[in-house]
């Protein structure tokens, strides 16, 4: 196993005019490891994310990726750098077909940048590309349907796809399982390892049977800050935890 | 899910659709062939109209690649119609003092204009999307227009600039002088401005043009920036709207500042949106609607751009797909045994509608002019009566046809959706 | 030359307040529905042909206060039976149904009162002289333009940041729903947005009847302004609004004044201009000339430098 650091967070916060959201938030996640964020509502975990992904710029702090800093830089300078990242509310393109969903996602990955002397249909790479990520995510039936008209766990499906089919190397999931009943979450769940199996994946979660069942390494992250990061058993029992969700120390 | 089956059918697909693709623009181009011929057009007039509609339909498309295709509205889109025209006819006169190229080459010189004006503009305007981008445009397109003033000696000023399309060095044999001769350069540059503003959009950047439109931001978090698309959406639509400045530089052989003008911006806007935006052909059903009024309606009536103002905001409300969505929309009834009662209940409620229209029509013809033309005298001639705008009873007439054909109306459009509701759960069952 | 600036400030002052007291109405039906209303400048005709035709009928006071009345049940009506239907398609499409509602306002304009600029007289108890400046006299109506273009500021920035009501409207603007979950009426309340939004157009188009020409292209011809007016002061701003609408009709009344081109400044600066080089005839236009243009070149200046605007809050 090795200790290359993937993704490495050092004191980053984010101020928000006089409320900081997050403050100070240091995190090494090592390649190849499946590493859980948890912690209660308005903890600030999406603002993590965008801060890692470039959707908001740190107001301090250095986020390195793979070694190479990209605190502040542009979402596609990220993307193409190597990190893809899933939206907790879905953000897919509702008008183009599922398989177009997929293709979009692909093409810059694929060097085609912004061909126009090309048809996309005759472009091959793209096509098996998008249709390997459908038969993944399981949506090969529903091909040529617009994304809009998709049920709810159809389009949470495809915006995990849209995240995995480039190929990258560093997954960002937010809250991948939200809304979906069990047994679409159990699949969703198996997908999602699956796909991370040779990649980096950081996951935030809500459903502690899928945290607990899917990462080597979880982070809890309260009001802005980390207050622990260790494995699963350890973090289960680990009393500013409780104390965090349950608000009390409950009795040993 | 039968993973063979889906990886084989996509290839396969793919080439019959192909194959079938081809006869459309076939029997296309007949047709178009065969139009300046038909009885009814086989005159200057009716070529001139054609022409028009072309020139029209590929400024239109060229809009619609900004809107529908990539989800930007642009007030200032005559900007590049009107510089690639500038441009267009200023080669034109080189042409007519010696410069030795055929006429017939001119658009691509509108097209340069285009572009080259849509890379200038579109730097600095694609900072922006939504709502600013359109106010911006309309700056633009201000900026433009007052400045062609400025600047006789290229822009002409009020008298614009002309030349003649028939003074040429080298031409080919072909010189452009009737109007039939006109009507088959302009058609054939006008298709095959079709076909590339088609074609760009099945190209990857075209293909993302979409998902900005659909979901700008998303578009970056797959590794595009957005802007750089909005970019190149600006400056191919520039290009092809230039192109169809050049093709009205040949055929009216003048351009003025009327064609970089708010108005002429307002007039594409509304032919992409009434033909529909969310289909390719939308625009070209827009332009030519929109041409083919304008070019009637305006020598019968002063109220011509009340009516399409109307036309415009009742499109809007009820039918926001415009004309090629609304005949698309009967695709899935079309075959079914309801189908018949969806158009016995179309006729039924065209009564009611025409009452309606003839009591608004009525009305504003005679607003208009007491207003604008008192000199004229109240009495006035309307379809084939004589009447008295000064008198009470055509108004009464006017107030009742309307009132009475609207309540008529309301009843009518719910038997309409009644049937419609038979053809479509027919549709289901099938 | 102090006479020249003095008043060409004045009046660029008042001019400016012009375009604030129409910016204003715009700013807030955009921050609080997020609507661009392009039918915002033809209100303001209507105000300025309405306060002329009660004008004739009842006398300049009554008009003053009935027709922005009118204009307010006619923004009401357009928000209540036309806009609120297309609130669900998304911006582009409220956008273009006010833009062919401008479009059709101009020719029922035309259709009642003809094509013809309308004889608007300022009435005879206004018509006085204010104070007289370096030998020319300051009008009473712009001084009670000024004053009311300073309330409507005053108005609305109360009404925006301290009353309830505004906060609920801005609450209304993002979440909906919820706002009407919590039993706040939202559809009427956008109707109350629109009224008032629609009646402040109305209002400055009675004074500014009298500073221009009340004629069907009066919409077309100071609404591209104003919209530059709101881009350049920043979407969603009054402050910002009225910085740029200062901005604008300061810089463009002084640029009339200005009989110099850029060919005198450079010739100035010590580099002549040949007559005969292709660059010549734009360098040779007067500012005086090129005034018209002045607001659309700060529009673009401000892109290239600053494309949120002077104060900007909403990124549309």
């Amino acid at each position: 196993m090795t200790t290359a650091c993937a993704l490495e967070l050092s004191d980053v916060a984010k101020d928000f005019g006089a409320t900081s959201i997050v403050r100070g938030v240091s995190l090494n996640i090592v390649q190849g490891e499946r590493h859980a964020i948890i912690g209660p509502n308005g903890a600030g975990k999406s603002t993590v994310f965008n801060l890692i992904s470039g959707r908001l710029a740190p107001t301090r702090g250095s986020i390195r990726l793979h070694g190479e800093e990209i605190a502040g830089a542009r979402p596609f300078t990220i993307n193409r750098k190597g990190l893809a990242r899933s939206f907790q509310v879905t953000n897919i393109f509702p008008r183009l077909s599922v398989f177009e969903n997929l293709r979009c996602s692909v093409l810059w990955s694929l060097g085609h940048r912004y061909c126009f002397w090309r048809r996309a249909d005759a472009l091959r790479d793209a096509r098996d590309s998008a249709c390997a990520t459908l038969e993944r995510i399981g949506l090969a039936a529903r091909r040529d349907v617009p994304a809009g008209v998709l049920t709810y766990a159809e389009q949470r499906a495809l915006e995990i796809g849209i995240t995995i089919a480039g190929g990258a190397s560093v997954i960002l999931l937010d809250e991948p399982t939200s809304g979906m009943s069990r047994g679409e979450a159990d699949h969703a769940v198996e997908l999602i390892r699956a796909v991370s199996a040779e990649r980096t994946l950081l996951m935030v979660e809500h459903d502690m049977s899928v945290v607990f069942g899917l990462a080597d390494r979880i982070s809890v992250l309260v009001r802005g800050e980390i207050i622990a990061t260790d494995v699963p058993a350890r973090i289960r029992d680990n009393a500013a935890v409780q104390t965090a969700y349950l608000g009390t120390v409950p009795d040993a | 899910m039968n993973t063979a089956a889906a990886g084989v059918a996509s290839p396969a697909a793919t080439s019959e659709q192909r194959a079938t693709g081809y006869w459309p623009l076939l029997v296309t181009v007949i047709a178009l062939a065969a139009l300046p011929h038909l009885p009814g057009l086989a005159s200057d007039f009716g070529r001139s109209l054609l022409t028009q509609m072309a020139i029209a339909a590929v400024f239109a498309l060229s809009f619609n690649l900004l809107l529908g295709q990539t989800g930007l509205l642009s007030f200032g889109h005559a900007v590049y119609f009107g510089l690639g025209g500038y441009a267009a006819i200023h080669v034109m006169r080189d042409i007519n003092h010696g410069l030795p190229l055929p006429v017939m080459l001119v658009p691509l010189a509108g097209a340069a204009g285009g572009l080259l004006a849509g890379i200038v503009f579109g730097s600095v305007t694609t900072k922006k999307a939504g709502t600013i981008f359109a106010l911006i445009s309309l700056g633009v397109g201000e900026l433009v227009y007052a400045a062609t003033f400025m600047l006789p000696s290229v822009f002409g000023g009020e008298e614009g600039i002309t030349a003649s399309r028939t003074r040429a060095a080298v031409d080919f044999g072909l010189a452009l002088g009737p109007q039939l001769h006109v009507y088959y350069v302009v058609v054939a540059w006008a298709v095959a401005a079709a076909l590339l503003m088609r074609a760009f959009g099945q190209t990857p950047v075209g293909r993302m043009c979409s998902a900005v439109r659909d979901n700008p931001e998303r578009v970056e978090f797959v590794g595009y920036s957005t802007r750089r698309i909005r970019f190149i959406a600006f400056a191919v639509a520039g290009l092809f709207a230039g192109l169809a400045g050049g093709l009205s530089a040949i055929n009216y052989e003048i351009v003025a500042a009327d064609a970089v003008s708010a108005q002429r911006s307002g007039t594409v806007l509304i032919m992409a949106y009434i033909g529909g935006t969310s289909h390719f052909i939308g625009p070209v059903l827009g332009a030519a609607a929109i041409t083919w009024l304008q070019s009637s309606l305006s020598g019968y009536t002063s109220a011509w751009l009340l009516y399409l103002g109307v036309f415009f905001i009742v499109m809007i409300l009820y039918a926001p797909g415009g004309l090629a969505g609304v005949l698309l929309m009967h695709r899935g009834i079309v075959g079914t045994r309801a189908f018949a009662g969806v158009l016995a209940a179309y006729a039924v409620a065209a009564v009611p509608l025409a009452l309606a229209g003839a009591g608004m029509v009525l009305a504003v013809e005679m607003s208009y002019r007491l207003a604008t033309q008192p000199e004229l005298g109240t009495r006035m001639r309307l379809l084939w009566t004589q009447v008295d705008a000064a008198s009470p009873s055509p108004w009464i007439a006017a107030g009742a046809a309307l009132a009475g054909g609207g309540l008529l109306l309301r009843i009518a459009c719910r038997r309409v959706a009644a049937a419609w509701e038979r053809a479509a759960a027919e549709a289901t069952r099938a | 030359m102090l006479e020249l600036v003095t008043v060409s400030l004045l009046n660029g002052i008042v001019y400016g307040l012009l375009l604030f007291m129409l910016s204003s109405g715009l700013t807030l039906i955009f921050s609080m529905m997020g609507v661009l209303n392009f039918a915002h400048a033809s209100v303001f005709m209507l105000g300025a042909y309405l306060s002329y035709q009660l004008g004739q009928w009842v006398g300049f006071w009554p008009a003053l206060v009935i027709a922005p009345l009118l204009c307010a049940l006619i923004g009401a009506a357009i928000e209540r039976y036309g806009l609120s239907r297309v609130h669900s398609s998304g911006h582009v499409a409220e956008i273009l149904f006010t833009f062919g509602l401008a479009y059709v306002i101009e020719e029922l304009v035309t259709m009642v009162w003809g094509r013809n600029a309308v004889a608007s007289r300022i009435p005879e108890t206004i018509d006085f002289p204010l104070f007289r400046i370096y030998g020319s006299t300051f009008p009473t109506y712009k001084g009670l333009m000024m004053a009311i273009s300073v309330a409507m500021f005053a108005f609305l920035y109360v009404a925006l940041r301290k009353t309830r009501i505004g906060l609920v409207i801005q609450a209304a603007l993002t979440h909906p729903r919820m706002v009407s979950a919590l039993g706040h009426d939202v559809p009427g309340v956008f109707v109350l947005v629109f009224a008032i939004g629609s009646g402040l157009a109305g209002l400055a188009g009675v004074i500014g009847g009298f500073m221009l020409f009340t004629q069907p292209t009066l919409a077309h011809a100071i609404g591209p302004i104003v919209f530059v007016v709101v881009v350049v002061g920043g979407l969603g701003s009054l402050s910002g609004a009225l910085i740029a609408s200062m901005l604008i009709g300061i810089l463009q009344t002084f640029a009339v004044a200005v009989d110099y081109s850029l060919v005198d400044l450079l010739g100035v600066a010590g580099i002549p201009v040949a007559r005969t080089s292709p660059l010549y005839e734009a360098l040779a236009v007067k500012l005086a000339t090129a005034a018209p243009i002045v607001p659309y070149l700060l529009l673009v200046l401000m892109l290239i430098v600053r494309p949120r605007g002077l104060l900007g809050t909403r990124d549309a």
